[in-house]
């Protein structure tokens, strides 16, 4: 499982990658987060609106900073 | 620029639960008490604050000091609460579009009605100036004309709900219909100016050659009210985080002002008699970004101490459509001389703007 935060370094990109690193810690995994700030990495996972989540290369949510529950089941989902 | 009709609905999705049209019965209720208690607490705020200051501590209402301090806490309470509720409002609407759902309907527009609706579009799309970049390659992959796009990026932060809410706040809903009335006018002129134009070799090459690859992911699908609350509230946060350093230093330069700079200290520079008192305040507004909250409540009372209307609304429109945050963003995409004609040609519509209304007005 890989996990992968896209954006630019905005205020909500980080909001999202902290919430993602508690949802990691809570569930007891051993995965690291990749930050993936290029755009053109960006775009090539058809994200226009940042910042979004990356689990396993499929976009789980973009646009927007989701609530720690749906973040933390999104990534309870995959595992 | 092969995927210009690539749809953002992807039925072959697991389905989610669909989305209630209505929010549930539990969460209306909520909604009314809400703006229930919103209402009484924005029309209980001059009373407080009267009863407070003139009556409990005995300030003089015709004194300085006492009509200062009313003043300061007065439009503090009434700004903050006209924030809160009107971002929230704005934003669970809002949820309803996104930029990828704009950039379905303007690719392929000609330009001309292309213009008119970006403008439009760019007032309700939700739109952060952080996806600017994102969004200009995600436009022009699509097949939306320069000018086009430029015109969505004109009016997505000119037509700003927090200048919009402030002005109407402060100087009615005329005002604020005629900001946004001219706002959009400007930007549907100054993209279809720089279409004309025909800029495109001033635009960074990498642009043509990004794609955007497979499914284009559109955040506004499947969201539960839930969801569209929670954005509602973290919009509010963020800006009210981000903008009430400002606020409070203006309304108290404010404040000051309103208790003892002279009636007509601004007649003369910036009244109507001053031919470059428009051109002085777009110049000032440039470099003023982010800080619109600030600077409206410092404009009111440049207004009501002379400051010509026509010369305010040119003001607001500058600090929020001419920003140096955004157009180092845009340096990324764009090449230098372009980023100039942009300036150029929307400080000329906003100059233009400002000297007309100060002629009817």
């Amino acid at each position: 499982m890989n996990i992968k935060i896209l954006g630019t370094g905005c205020v909500n990109c980080r909001n999202l990658e902290a919430l993602t690193e508690r949802a990691v810690a809570e569930l007891e995994l051993d995965i690291s987060i990749t930050d993936v700030t290029d755009i053109a990495d960006i775009m090539s996972y058809g994200v226009m609106s940042t910042p979004a989540l990356v689990i396993d290369d499929e976009v789980v949510m973009a646009g927007r900073v989701p609530g720690y529950d749906s973040v933390r089941d999104a990534i309870a989902s995959h595992t | 620029m092969t995927d210009i009709d690539d749809s953002v609905s992807h039925p072959e999705d697991p389905p989610r639960p669909a989305t209630r049209r209505l929010p549930p019965p539990g969460m209306m209720a909520v909604f009314v008490l809400s703006t229930v208690a919103w209402w009484i607490a924005y029309q209980a705020n001059k009373p407080l604050w009267d009863w407070l200051i003139y009556d409990t501590i005995h300030m003089s209402v015709d004194g300085r000091t006492g009509s200062a301090v009313h003043f300061f806490l007065y439009d503090t309470t009434k700004i903050v609460l006209l924030l809160a509720g009107i971002i929230f409002v704005i934003t669970v609407l809002r949820s309803f579009m996104s930029v990828e759902r704009t950039r379905s309907l303007l690719g392929g527009r000609r330009e001309g009605v292309g213009n008119v609706m970006a403008a439009g579009l760019g007032t309700i799309t939700p739109f952060c100036s952080c996806s600017a970049v994102p969004a200009f390659i995600g436009f022009v992959a699509a097949g939306v004309p320069l000018g086009v796009t430029m015109s969505f990026l004109i009016a997505s932060p000119m037509v700003n709900e927090v200048a919009v809410i402030l002005l109407y706040g402060l100087f009615g809903l005329d005002i604020a219909a005629l900001y946004v009335g001219s706002g959009l006018v400007v930007a549907v002129v100054a993209g279809w100016v720089i279409g004309k134009l025909r800029l495109e070799r001033w635009v960074e090459p990498f642009v043509f050659e990004t794609r955007l690859d497979g499914k284009v992911v559109d955040p506004a699908a499947g969201l539960n009210w839930n969801e569209r609350v929670l954005m509602g509230k973290q919009e509010v946060a963020i800006i009210i985080g981000k903008v009430w350093p400002f606020l409070v230093v203006g309304i108290a330069l404010g404040a000051v002002l309103h208790g003892w700079a002279p009636q007509d200290l601004f007649t003369k520079w910036a009244g109507n008699g001053n031919p470059f008192g428009v051109l002085v305040a777009v110049l000032l507004g440039i470099p003023l970004y982010s800080n619109a909250a600030g600077a409206i409540p410092l404009v009111e009372v440049l207004h009501a101490k002379g400051m010509a209307m026509g010369t305010v609304l040119a003001f607001m429109m500058s600090i929020v459509a001419l920003s140096l945050p955004e157009m180092i963003l845009l340096r990324r995409v764009l090449k230098l001389p372009l980023i100039g004609v942009f300036v150029a040609v929307v400080g000329t519509g906003i100059v233009a703007t400002g000297y007309m209304f100060n002629a009817v007005l």
